[in-house]
């Protein structure tokens, strides 16, 4: 029955979340807007919804995966974890004996970005809105292909302790190179794509794996080295999402060429 | 007569109201599956230890999936239909100003309560405290989270009323991230190091699962109910801007605490 005490107590936190939304949306729609919303019954019945999934959802992650993970993100940093798999001493580990770290931030960083609703949200709207143009499948593969290798680099920056900025500048000019070639459709989905995928599922593991690096790895600090994935976890699919589009608008101009053999 | 088939209708409409459902379910499971794997895998042979208290781990999944279907529907019900509407009606009633408002308080309004901000704030009192950027008491720890929270809503806020502007105006895009890109690199250049992680990390953490797809719906409304603007085109990019803004916005506050 400790679930439905969590459930309770997510519940309560969710509603005290969406009460500030609710207050702008209610007070912009009485006072300014001044007109009935169309359904206004369905609609509350969908918040009312939403309200409940994200509770569920987030009392069930609570209780199944984030402890486990979380756990996990510990002990795969532990330098007894390392001394077993690594060869030598401790003071010898090579920022390549951390190989299992790097797998497993390239894994969650996939699968974490998968499960997060606020890219479903935003990928199911891009599909409907391009009528089927941008797939939200390829979308939100693409997204979680760039959170996996953004978080698998951000463990090895962390490792290493090379210098934040210099990832995120470089990333920067990439991602302005790949705009002016992307083709246009998809470059303002890109952007947002790096926004809406750390939230709910992602942080509290990702946020977990920067403290075990940064605790355990000699040399550095939790307080300073700890930040970083999660800016990782949102500059890199920006570039995937914009090289997936790139990559459909080559196959489908080679795909016309063919359909049409030149003289 | 007339009873019986109204009767069949609603049970018609009941039957495909339940296989939409388990469509959705079978989406959740499909979504989750890739998590439920990787902690299996790298918990069974990586770490080599067994799966512990499986039952309660049985109950998460199913509350998770569970979740994320009643999530999914709940979307398409309420939080779309209603952003989409209210940007139609903003629309329709041409005033700029009170549309920039309503961006601004809705930005502000969902970020300042966010609990992953709120956490974030607290972290970043630590880091600032322990590199010596504040005195080292309570007090000023939570001076400096309270700060920090403000300055990253009034972020967002400022993020999602231009991003309106911009759908308005129709100007392109990718110069105003340009622009924010460069307004980035430069801050860092003069911003204390030690808030350069908690800003770089604050951009990502602001936009919580609820106010991502009304403001996806917000956008997307105001640029198909506005002539000569593309929804794909121009309806997304708010989300973009409230992620870049508060990088700006937390170095200035380090910028102004030194």
């Amino acid at each position: 029955m400790t679930w439905l005490y969590g459930f309770i107590a997510a519940f309560l936190e969710t509603v005290r979340d969406v009460l500030p939304i609710a207050a702008v949306l209610v007070g912009f729609q009485v006072l300014v807007l001044r007109r009935r919303i169309p359904h206004p019954g369905r609609i509350l019945g969908g918040f009312v919804f939403v309200v409940i999934g994200l509770s569920l959802f987030l009392e069930g992650l609570e209780q199944a995966l984030f402890p486990l993970g979380q756990l996990m993100a510990l002990q795969l940093t532990d330098p007894d974890f390392l001394l077993r798999t690594a060869s030598g001493a401790l003071d010898a580990v090579r920022w390549q004996d951390y190989y299992w770290v790097y797998t497993f931030a390239f894994c969650i960083g996939f699968a974490t970005t998968i499960a997060e609703p606020a890219l479903i949200a935003v990928a199911m709207k891009a599909e409907d809105v391009s009528a089927g143009a941008i797939g939200a499948v390829g979308l939100r593969i693409a997204v979680a292909l760039g959170v996996a290798v953004g978080i698998a680099l951000g463990s090895w920056r962390i490792v290493t302790g090379l210098p934040l900025e210099y990832f995120i500048m470089v990333g920067y000019v990439i991602v302005i190179i790949q705009t002016i070639f992307a083709p246009r459709i998809i470059t303002a989905l890109a952007y947002d794509s790096g926004g809406v995928t750390t939230s709910t599922v992602t942080v509290p593991l990702v946020a977990a794996l920067g403290l075990g690096l940064a605790s355990n790895v000699p040399g550095r600090s939790p307080l300073i080295d700890g930040f970083g994935l999660i800016a990782f976890a949102s500059l890199f699919p920006i570039m995937s999402v914009l090289a997936y589009a790139q990559m459909v608008e080559w196959r489908n101009r080679r795909m016309r060429r063919e359909e049409k053999p030149g003289p | 007569m007339r009873d019986a088939a109204h009767s069949v209708v609603v049970f018609g409409a009941m039957r495909s109201q339940v296989r939409a459902f388990f469509v959705t379910v079978r989406g959740s499971v499909r979504d989750l599956a890739p998590i439920f794997t990787v902690i299996a895998v790298f918990q069974l042979f990586v770490l080599q230890q067994p799966i512990p208290n499986v039952a309660e781990l049985l109950v998460g999944a199913v509350l998770v999936i569970l979740g994320l279907t009643f999530f999914v529907i709940g979307l398409e019900t309420g939080l779309f239909p209603l952003g989409e509407s209210m940007a139609h009606d903003f629309a329709r009633k041409g005033s700029l100003f009170w549309l920039l408002l309503f961006g601004f308080a809705l930005g502000f309004g969902t970020t300042v309560a966010e609990p992953a901000l709120i956490a974030v704030a607290g972290e970043a009192a630590r880091v600032a405290a322990e590199a010596g950027l504040i005195e080292a008491t309570d007090v000023e720890r939570e001076r400096f989270a309270n700060g920090l929270r403000l300055t990253v809503a009034l972020a967002v806020g400022l993020a999602i009323m231009i991003g309106a502007l911009r759908i308005v105006m129709g100007w392109p895009l990718h110069y105003l991230i340009i622009g924010g890109y460069a307004g980035v690199i430069v801050m860092t250049r003069f911003a204390p190091p030690e808030i350069i992680g908690v800003a770089y990390d604050a951009g990502g953490v602001t936009t919580s699962t609820i106010t991502v797809p009304l403001v996806a719906a917000l956008g997307v409304g105001l640029a198909s109910s506005i002539k000569g603007r593309n929804p794909v085109v121009d309806g997304f990019g708010l989300i973009a801007f409230a992620s870049l803004t508060p990088m700006i916005f937390v170095m200035g506050y380090g910028l102004l605490l030194e």
